[in-house]
Order: C-alpha cells, then structure tokens, then sequence
C-alpha cells in the first residue's frame, strides 16, 4: 500500500514519475488557485460581484469552488487519500461531507430567517 | 499459559481476526476518526460563523477593510497581502512533511530530519505570524464610539477617508480616582480606560466641521451608511455610550463584536491545533533524530503526524476562505 503511488493527477492526464515529482505539481497546482483566489480577493471583479447566482455572488461561488479544490488536492494527494482503499475513502469523506452539509444547510436558513425577523418585526434595534 | 488461549477454529477464516479490511494500520486509523471528528467541530464553528453573517448580514465587517495591515509596512494599505502570506507558509509546511513522509518510506533518516526540521520551522512561523495577526486586530486601527444599543460609529472625514479618534478628539482635562481594592468592591478589578473620554470625542466632533459618522450598517451596495452631517451630529450627541480602540470579546471597532468572537475562536482554535502540531512534530522530529523509527524498521509514524498536520493545513484552507475572501 505505502509504496505503489498512483501517481496521475487531473483524472489520468498528468502523470508524473515519481512521487516526489508529484508533491512539487501539486504544490504549483495549489499555490496558483491560491494566488487566484488572492487575486479575486483584491481585484474583486465589478461583474462577479454585481451577478448572483442561488442569492450568492458569482465571487463567492469562484472562492468556495476553488477552495474545495484546493481541499480535494490536499487530502487526495498530501494526506495520500488516492492511495487508500475507496472503502476507506469513502467513509471518511462521505461522512464528513453530508454532515457538514446539513449542519451548514439548517443554521444558513435559520440565520436568514432570523436576520428577516430582525429587519420586519416592530422592535427598533438601531439606538 | 496454553489452558489460557481458546482456539476458537475460526483461525486463517474471514472472521478469525487479523484482517485489515481497509488496508490501514491501527494507529492510521485512529488518525482519521479523530481527524472526521475535529472536522466536525470545525465546520461547526463555521457554520455557526455563517449563521450569526446571516444574522447580522446587513451589519457585519468586511474582512479585507479589517485586516489591511502588513508587517514593517505602517501605513501601507494591504488587504490580504499577510494572510496570503501565511497560508503560502502553511501550504509550504504541508509540502515538506509530506516530503518527509515519502523519505519515510523509502527509509532514508537524513531527509525525513531536513523535511521534518523545515515543516517545524513552517509551523512556527505561522503561529508567530497568526500571533502578529491577533496583536494588530486587539490594538485596533482608528478607534470608534459605541452607541448606547451596542452599534458602532466610525468617524470619516467629507472626501471619505477614515479618521481616527486620536486625531481629533480635544483633550479636556479632568481628574479620576482609580479604583483600588480598599476603597471599592474588593473583588471588581478597574476596567482598561480608553485614552479618550466620550466627552472629549463630542467635543472634538462638534469642532471639526469636516467629519462624518458612517454606521456598522450596510446599504443595497453593501457599502456602509455614512451619515450626513446634521444626522452625525444627532447621532454623536444624543447616542455615543463608549470609546472603542480596538477588539476583544465585548466590543469590536471594526463593527459587530460578534466578528471578533468568531475570530478569536476560530483562528484561536485553529492556531492551538497548528501549536499543538508543532509540539508533536517536534517530538517525532527527535525519535527521527535518535533512530526510533530506523530500529522499527517503519516510519508509520511519521505518516500519523503527517496527516495531522495536513489536516490542519486543510482546515486553514477553509479559514482563509470563510473569514477573509467570502
């Protein structure tokens, strides 16, 4: 197990020919979506800021995709996760994602809600 | 001690024991269960960070206006330059243990110390930097005043540039006795002072015929309310409570203190965890050093702490979005 690395990343089309080799392309991959990420961060884009998509801005939607990205890369290849059995694989990730989801999914309705209340009822907060 | 062991005859079967049906060691995968269950409380601390956002959605700091400052730059206005920075440190770290992790296992001692050495070295520049971080967020920027419902009022002059207190507030001089144990409750402590008095930033704002108050609150733009003049002055005199320099638990100069809970804890936690790696790999870096793991004939448990320290490098990832981009 410890010793045959996969070692194609990007589904298959970029093959290196060690493992070490690997590490260095994914450190490139990693640095450059972060560099993007700062980037966007500071540019902020007009466009991405002014369109929404599912009432979230496009920016925010670039940041959370490219961070989960950067996650899947450093669990995949620093934390050796594509050379663990898919069974192993699995319930670790399977796990933590629908978790994660659902307690994120509950309390982002539930703060919205509050925040409407908030915003409608008849009690001054601003003082 | 023969009478002791049960054959069971299921030796060599299926259910006979000693299969790893997962192909990880014991230790690995305990490794993993603790890291699923640390990443449920962190996604449970932010997720409630994205709650009490929502919250206060209309009201809360944007991060980049909050952290702008840069190490020996004073002055320089540099949004994210220093978070980027850290996280390049982090991500840097995780690149050298898991070289060290492959050396592991190709059993060669010298390059796991170098790689082992290089990630602790990563570690502590982080939490020293993450310290640096906090220390500038604590000491504040430009101060602000406090309304008596808890909101904050920062202070902008007409072209729209940020204020601080200390440049306008006038100094009138009055005299207080501290509070000492054997003239008060004995048990209360005196509060920090601020170095201004309210009285002295209403005076200061009624003197200064250029300044402007803008709100914690945000407009359809998400830019901050800035108040006209006479509404400044209504709101400074009839509703300022308390000077705010700086941020702690109770109050916060950047806007909500709920902001600065999360911050604290989140990066305190986090920064504990990246602590608490640098300890770990610190011992593991010594039983290298001494042949613990040459003798074992396995460097596993390098691989152990390397998941570690992955892990919180992932997590910082996560951070770096949900506080600082998003």
């Amino acid at each position: 197990m410890a010793h045959d690395h996969n070692l194609a990343i990007f589904r298959g089309t970029l093959k290196f020919k060690s493992n070490v080799a690997k590490i260095w392309g994914v450190f490139v991959f990693l640095s450059i979506v972060t560099i993007i990420e700062v980037a966007l961060g500071i540019v902020k884009p007009a466009f991405l800021m002014d369109q929404t998509f599912l009432a979230m801005k496009l920016l925010n939607w670039i940041f959370i995709i490219l961070t989960l990205v950067k996650a899947y890369y450093i669990t995949w290849d620093f934390m050796h996760m594509r050379d663990e059995k898919s069974s192993l694989r699995r319930s670790v990730v399977w796990t933590a994602i629908f978790l994660i989801c659902y307690l994120v999914l509950i309390l982002l309705i539930e703060g919205d809600y509050i925040y409407e209340v908030y915003r409608n009822n008849y009690i001054k907060f601003n003082f | 001690m023969e009478a002791t062991v049960a054959k069971t005859g299921t030796e060599g079967k299926t259910w006979g024991g000693g299969n790893q049906p997962l192909r990880a060691s014991y230790g690995k995968m305990m490794m993993w269960f603790f890291i699923v269950s640390d990443a449920l409380t962190f996604s449970g601390f932010l997720a409630s960070y994205g709650f009490s956002r929502f919250k206060f959605v209309d009201a809360w700091p944007i991060a980049d206006e909050v952290f702008t400052h840069f190490p020996f730059l004073h002055g320089v206005d540099a949004p994210m330059y220093y978070v980027a920075f850290m996280t390049f440190i982090l991500i840097f770290s995780s690149v050298t243990m898991v070289l060290a992790v492959d050396a592991g296992h190709k059993m060669q001692q010298n390059k796991v110390i170098i790689y082992m050495f290089l990630t602790i070295i990563g570690g502590a520049v982080f939490v020293g930097s993450q310290a640096w971080e906090w220390a500038t967020f604590i000491k504040g920027d430009y101060g602000a005043v406090e309304t008596k419902g808890g909101r904050i009022l920062q202070f902008l002059d007409t072209e729209g540039e940020r204020v601080a207190i200390a440049d306008f507030a006038t100094n009138i001089p009055t005299s207080r006795d501290a509070h000492v144990a054997k003239n008060g409750v004995w048990y209360e402590a005196e509060d920090t002072q601020s170095s201004f008095s309210v009285e002295e930033i209403k005076a200061g704002f009624l003197a200064n015929d250029n300044l402007l108050v803008r709100t914690q609150y945000k407009d359809e733009n998400g830019h901050q309310i800035v108040l006209s003049r006479e509404e400044s002055v209504q709101k400074i005199i009839n509703e300022s409570a308390f000077v705010v320099e700086g941020a702690n638990l109770k109050h916060n100069e950047y806007g909500h203190p709920l902001f600065a809970d999360f911050f604290f804890f989140i990066t305190g936690f986090h920064g504990f965890h990246v602590f608490s790696g640098v300890l770990i790999n610190i011992i593991i870096f010594f039983n290298v050093v001494i042949g613990t793991y040459e003798r074992r004939g396995s460097y596993e448990m390098v691989e152990k702490v390397g998941l570690y320290w992955h892990f919180v490098d992932l997590v910082w990832v996560f951070v770096f979005t949900f506080f600082y981009l998003v």
